[in-house]
C-alpha cells in the first residue's frame, strides 16, 4: 500500500484506499462491486455512474444512512455499513 | 445558521453554480473584471466532470489542458469566493435578485443560502444510458463512470472491460483504460461511425485528437467496431460476459456474438443539467442530440434576465466550448463588450459540437433489444412490461406513464430512465421539471432561509 | 353515437364515466390530456370521513367510502384501507374534534394512547380520533383502473376513451345539449357530463353558463422510499378540518403525513388561492417539513426527493357541483370537489349514473345544484 494510503472499514473488514478516493471507488477498486440489495427484487447494486446521479451506490458512513458512496471521499477511519 | 442570512452571503454580482471548465473560466472572468463572485460546486475539488483529478495529481497524459485549468482554479479561489462541497438543490427568483439555496458538507449537511444578482448555470452534463437487458449487473457502469474513476480517483474499472454505445466519448474512455493497463476486450459504435471521416467539419477539426485515441487503441490491440452493441449483459450477481450485435443502420439486431468481460462500459451521449434553470422559467429546445437544452443568445444569457448558462446546459459540446462559453459569460455579465475572437471560436466549436451530434444519433431499434422483464427504471424496478400495461390504460405521454407505473419516481428523479421512457411513450424528451435537484432531509428543509429581502 | 359525453379523464370523470356504462349507457370521455393529466395526477389519494362536517358533504363521503370499497373489489389501485388518526396538539383543538367526531355519526374511537396507532409518533400531543374509515388509493391508477374495468365489464363499445380531444365548444339547441365541439371534430351526444375539475368553469362558460370554480393550490414533500414503513395510518392534525374550510387566500398549511406502498412518506397539505402559478414556494415546502418532523421527529434524518403541486378546484360554499344543470338541458356538472375530489369521485359518478337513467338518486343533490351561486 502506497505509504499515504489508509483503511477503512467496511461492515468490519477493512479496506484500503488512497487519498482522494471515493468509498465507492475503494470499494470497487477492493473487487466489492455491489454492496446493496433493491428493494423488490433484491437484485445487487454497486456503482453504476459514478459520478452521483444515479443513486444506485447508497450506503451508511458513519452512521449517516443514504450517502452516495461515489462521491463521499474516504477519510481515515471511516466505518462503512451497507445494509 | 437557521432562518436567516448572513451578511457575507448576500451582495453579490454574480452567483455561479458548477466548478467545472465553464464556470470557472465565467467567474475568473467576471472576477478579473471587478465583480462580487460565489462559485458552488458540489465536489471536494473543482474540474467538475472533465478536469477530474486527485489531489497532487497532474499527469498531463490523462487531461489535455489539466495544467491551465489548474492555474485557472488557482486564481479563482484568490479572487472569488469558492464554495466546495456546496449541493445546490434550488434558486428562487424575485425582484431583487435570485437566492441559490445549497446544502454544505459532502456528509453533514448545512442548509446554506446566497443571494446575488446574476445567476452562471454550468452544471455539466451526465451520461445518456440505454436500458437492455443485464444493465442493471453490478460491472455494468456508464462511460462517464468509468472515466471518473480513473481519471478522479485512479481504480481502473474492470481487468477486461467492453465499452459501447455510440459517440465520441468512447474514444477517450477506452484510451484510457487501455493506457491504465486494461484490457479493452472491444469497443463498440452503434452507428455506422462514418462520421469523423466523412463529415468535412469533423474531418478538420477533430481529426487530430481522436486520431490520438485511434492510434492508443491500435497500439493496444483494441477491436473498435462500428455498428455493433452489446445488447445484452450476463451474470448472477455480476457480469461475466455479454451478447455483442451487429445491427442495422436503426439499430435492430442483424446478429450475435459473445464476449467475455468482467466490466461494461456504456452510454449513449449526455443529458445536460439543467433542472436548477427550467425551474426559474429558462426556456428550452432539444438539441440536435434530442436532449433538452437551455435556449441562450449570443453573450448566453437564458430567457429569463440575470439568469446565464455555459458549457452543456447550453448543448453538449466538449471541455474547449464550456470554457469558451464561461468566458462569454463573464464578460456580459460583468458589462464588457465580448471580444471578437471569442466569439468566433465559439461559432466554429459550436458548428463542430453540432455536426458531432448529428454523426451520432440514437436509433429506435435499441428498443427491440428489451425483453419483458428488461427494467426501464433502475431505482424503482419498472420492468418495461409495466411500462406498456400504463400505455394501454391510456397513459399517452411519458409523465402519464410516471405517474402510472412509477418509472422515474425514485431517488434519480428519472435522470438515467427519462430519456428511455420518452422514445418507449413515442414523444421527445420534455425539459425536466425538478423544483428539488439534490434530495435534502426534512431536517435541513425546516431551517432553509425563505426570507424576502427588504 | 354515446348516449353520454363525460368531459375530463380524471377520477371523477372515470367514476361517472363507470357507473354510466355500468347502467347500461354509452359513453365517450374526452380529455385534451392524457388519463389523470389534471389534478388527479397530483393527488394524494385521501379518501375521508374524518375531516366533513355533518351535512351534504359528510352524507356524501360515507357514501362515497363505501362505494370506493365496492370498486376495490373490481379493480386494484392500491387501495389501503388503513384508517385516520387525526391528532391534536392542545387540549382545546382535543375537545373540538371530539365534539366533531360525536356529531359526525361515524365510525371512530377517541385514542387512549396515540402510540398504538403510531408507535414513531412525538410525544406530548393532547391525544387524537381513529377514523377506520379512512382510505388511501393511488389516484391515477384509479382512474385509469376504473376506465379499464368498465370497459372490460360492459364492452368496449360502451366506453369510449379519447385522449387528446379538447372540447372546444358545447353545442346547445334551443336550450338543450346536443354534443360537444372538439379538436378532433364534432360528437353528438344527448347529455354531457362537465367532469373538468378545476377547469370545470371554464367547460360550463363553453355551454353558456358560469360556475366559479377558482384553483387552490397545494404542494406535496415525497420523502426517499424507507425500507421499513414509519408511518402505519394516514396522520393529520386537527387542524387540517379548520384549514379546509378557509376562505384565506394567503397561506395555510396543517400537517399531513402517511406511508405509501412505495416506500416513500408523503406530506402535506397547503392551501393558496395564486391562480395556476406553479413557482416553488420555499415558506410552503419549510412548514411542511416542519409539521412533519413535529409529529414524526423520527423523520428528521430522512430527505425529501420530490415536491410537486396541484390545483383543487374550489367552489365557495367549499361543496362540489353535482348534478343536472337546469340552465341546459341534458349538461350535468360533476366538479369542483376541492381537495376531496378522490375520496368523492364513486359517489358523484353513481348519483349522476342515477339522475341519467331515469332513477331517483340516492342522496339529495340539492346542496350540490349547478345554479346555487346564482341565489346569493
Amino acid at each position: 500500500m502506497n505509504q499515504d494510503g489508509f483503511e477503512i472499514t467496511v461492515d468490519g473488514r477493512p479496506v484500503p484506499v488512497r487519498p482522494g478516493q471515493s468509498i465507492g471507488a475503494a470499494l470497487h477498486a477492493a473487487g466489492i462491486r455491489s454492496w446493496r440489495r433493491t428493494r423488490f427484487g433484491a437484485r445487487p447494486r454497486g456503482l453504476f455512474c459514478g459520478i452521483g446521479v444515479c443513486f444506485d451506490c447508497l450506503l451508511s458512513v458513519n452512521g449517516a444512512p443514504e450517502q452516495r458512496a461515489c462521491l463521499v471521499e474516504a477519510r481515515p477511519g471511516d466505518s462503512v455499513s451497507t445494509s | 445558521m437557521t432562518g436567516t442570512m448572513t451578511g457575507n452571503m448576500t451582495g453579490y454580482d454574480l452567483l455561479v453554480v458548477g466548478g467545472g471548465p465553464a464556470g470557472v473560466a465565467g467567474a475568473l472572468t467576471a472576477a478579473r473584471a471587478g465583480l462580487r463572485v460565489a462559485l458552488l460546486d458540489a465536489g471536494p475539488r473543482l474540474g467538475g466532470q472533465y478536469f477530474r483529478h486527485l489531489p497532487g495529481a497532474t499527469d498531463g497524459k490523462l487531461h489535455h489542458g489539466l495544467d491551465r485549468f489548474l492555474r485557472q482554479s488557482d486564481a479563482l479561489h484568490a479572487s472569488a469566493d469558492v464554495l466546495l462541497g456546496h449541493r445546490v438543490w434550488t434558486i428562487t427568483r424575485d425582484p431583487a435578485g435570485f437566492t441559490v439555496q445549497a446544502l454544505a458538507g459532502e456528509r453533514e449537511e448545512e442548509p446554506v443560502a446566497l443571494r446575488g444578482a446574476a445567476v452562471l448555470i454550468a452544471t455539466g452534463a451526465h451520461d445518456r444510458p440505454l436500458p437492455f437487458p443485464g444493465w442493471d449487473l453490478p460491472g455494468v457502469l456508464t462511460p462517464g463512470g468509468a472515466q471518473a474513476l480513473l481519471k478522479g480517483h485512479g481504480v481502473a474499472a474492470g481487468r477486461r472491460v467492453v465499452v459501447a454505445g455510440t459517440g465520441p466519448f468512447l474514444l477517450p474512455v477506452a484510451a484510457g483504460l487501455a493506457r491504465a493497463g486494461v484490457k479493452v476486450a472491444a469497443v463498440l459504435e452503434a452507428s455506422g461511425g462514418l462520421g469523423l471521416a466523412r463529415h468535412p467539419v469533423l474531418a478538420a477539426a477533430k481529426a487530430g485528437e481522436a486520431a490520438g485515441y485511434a492510434a492508443t487503441l491500435v497500439r493496444h490491440r483494441v477491436p473498435y467496431r462500428t455498428r455493433s452493441a452489446v445488447v445484452r449483459a450476463h451474470g448472477d450477481d455480476e457480469v461475466t460476459h455479454v451478447t455483442v450485435a451487429r445491427l442495422d443502420r436503426d439499430w435492430r439486431v442483424r446478429s450475435t456474438e459473445t464476449v467475455e468481460c468482467d466490466t461494461v462500459a456504456v452510454g449513449y451521449g449526455f443529458l445536460p443539467q439543467i433542472e436548477l434553470a427550467t425551474q426559474l422559467g429558462c426556456a428550452s429546445a432539444n438539441d440536435a442530440d434530442g436532449s433538452p437544452i437551455l435556449t441562450v443568445d449570443q453573450e448566453q444569457r437564458t430567457s429569463v434576465p440575470g439568469v446565464y448558462a455555459a458549457g452543456e446546459p447550453a448543448g453538449v459540446g466538449g471541455a474547449a466550448l464550456a470554457e469558451i462559453e464561461g468566458r462569454i459569460a463573464g464578460h456580459a455579465v460583468a458589462g464588457l463588450a465580448v471580444p471578437e475572437h471569442l466569439l468566433l471560436r465559439r461559432t466554429r466549436l459550436r458548428s463542430f459540437a453540432r455536426a458531432l451530434q448529428e454523426a451520432y444519433p440514437v436509433r429506435p431499434g435499441w428498443q427491440d433489444w428489451l425483453a419483458a422483464d428488461t427494467l426501464v427504471c433502475r431505482c424503482e424496478e419498472v420492468p418495461l412490461s409495466a411500462v406498456r400495461e400504463a400505455q394501454e390504460l391510456g397513459a399517452t405521454d411519458a409523465r402519464s406513464i410516471k405517474l402510472l407505473a412509477r418509472p422515474g419516481m425514485g431517488w434519480c428523479q428519472g435522470r438515467m430512465c427519462g430519456y428511455a421512457v420518452s422514445c418507449l411513450a413515442g414523444e421527445a424528451p420534455q425539459a425536466p421539471r425538478r423544483p428539488v435537484a439534490q434530495p435534502i432531509t426534512l431536517g435541513s428543509l425546516e431551517r432553509i432561509s425563505d426570507d424576502q429581502p427588504r | 353515437m354515446p348516449d353520454v359525453i363525460v368531459v375530463g379523464a380524471g377520477v371523477v370523470g372515470a367514476a361517472c364515466a363507470y357507473y354510466a356504462a355500468r347502467a347500461g349507457l354509452d359513453v365517450a370521455v374526452l380529455d385534451r390530456g392524457p388519463v389523470s393529466g389534471g389534478t388527479t395526477g397530483a393527488g394524494e389519494g385521501n379518501i375521508l370521513v374524518s375531516d366533513k362536517e355533518p351535512g351534504p358533504e359528510l352524507d356524501l363521503a360515507v357514501h362515497s367510502n363505501r362505494l370506493w370499497r365496492e370498486l376495490a373489489e373490481v379493480a386494484d389501485f392500491e387501495f389501503e384501507a388503513k384508517g385516520g388518526l387525526v391528532v391534536a396538539e392542545t387540549p382545546e383543538v382535543l375537545a373540538q374534534l371530539t365534539a366533531l367526531a360525536a356529531k359526525q355519526d361515524v365510525e371512530h374511537t377517541v385514542a387512549a394512547g396515540l402510540h398504538a396507532y403510531e408507535p414513531h409518533l412525538a410525544g406530548g400531543l393532547a391525544g387524537g380520533v381513529f377514523y377506520p374509515q379512512d382510505a388511501q388509493v393511488q389516484p391515477m391508477l384509479a382512474a385509469a383502473r376504473l376506465i379499464r374495468a368498465a370497459q372490460d365489464n360492459y364492452g368496449h363499445g360502451a366506453l369510449q376513451l379519447r385522449t387528446g380531444v379538447e372540447v372546444r365548444g358545447v353545442r346547445v339547441e334551443r336550450g338543450r345539449v346536443t354534443g360537444v365541439r372538439t379538436s378532433a371534430g364534432d360528437i353528438l351526444a344527448g347529455a354531457v357530463i362537465n367532469a373538468a375539475g378545476t377547469w370545470g368553469g371554464e367547460v360550463a362558460a363553453l355551454a353558456g353558463v358560469s360556475l366559479p370554480i377558482m384553483p387552490r393550490r397545494g404542494f406535496i414533500l415525497v420523502t426517499e422510499p424507507l425500507a421499513e414503513p414509519l408511518v402505519r395510518h394516514k396522520v393529520y392534525t386537527a387542524a387540517y378540518v379548520t384549514n379546509v374550510a378557509s376562505d384565506n387566500a394567503g397561506l395555510e398549511t396543517s400537517a399531513v403525513v402517511e406511508g405509501t406502498p412505495a416506500g416513500t412518506v408523503l406530506i402535506g397539505a397547503s392551501r393558496e388561492r395564486v391562480g395556476f402559478d406553479r413557482t416553488l414556494s420555499l415558506t410552503v415546502l419549510k412548514r411542511l417539513a416542519a409539521q412533519a418532523v413535529a409529529l414524526f421527529p423520527v423523520l428528521r434524518e430522512r430527505r425529501v426527493i420530490r415536491t410537486y403541486c396541484g390545483f383543487r378546484p374550489y367552489c365557495p360554499d367549499h361543496l362540489p357541483v353535482i348534478g343536472a344543470d337546469p340552465r341546459v338541458r341534458g349538461l350535468y356538472h360533476a366538479c369542483g370537489h376541492e381537495g376531496a375530489g378522490i375520496g368523492l369521485a364513486p359517489a358523484t359518478g353513481a348519483l349522476l349514473a342515477q339522475l341519467l337513467s331515469g332513477q331517483s338518486p340516492a342522496l339529495d343533490l340539492h346542496p350540490f345544484r349547478p345554479d346555487r351561486f346564482e341565489d346569493a
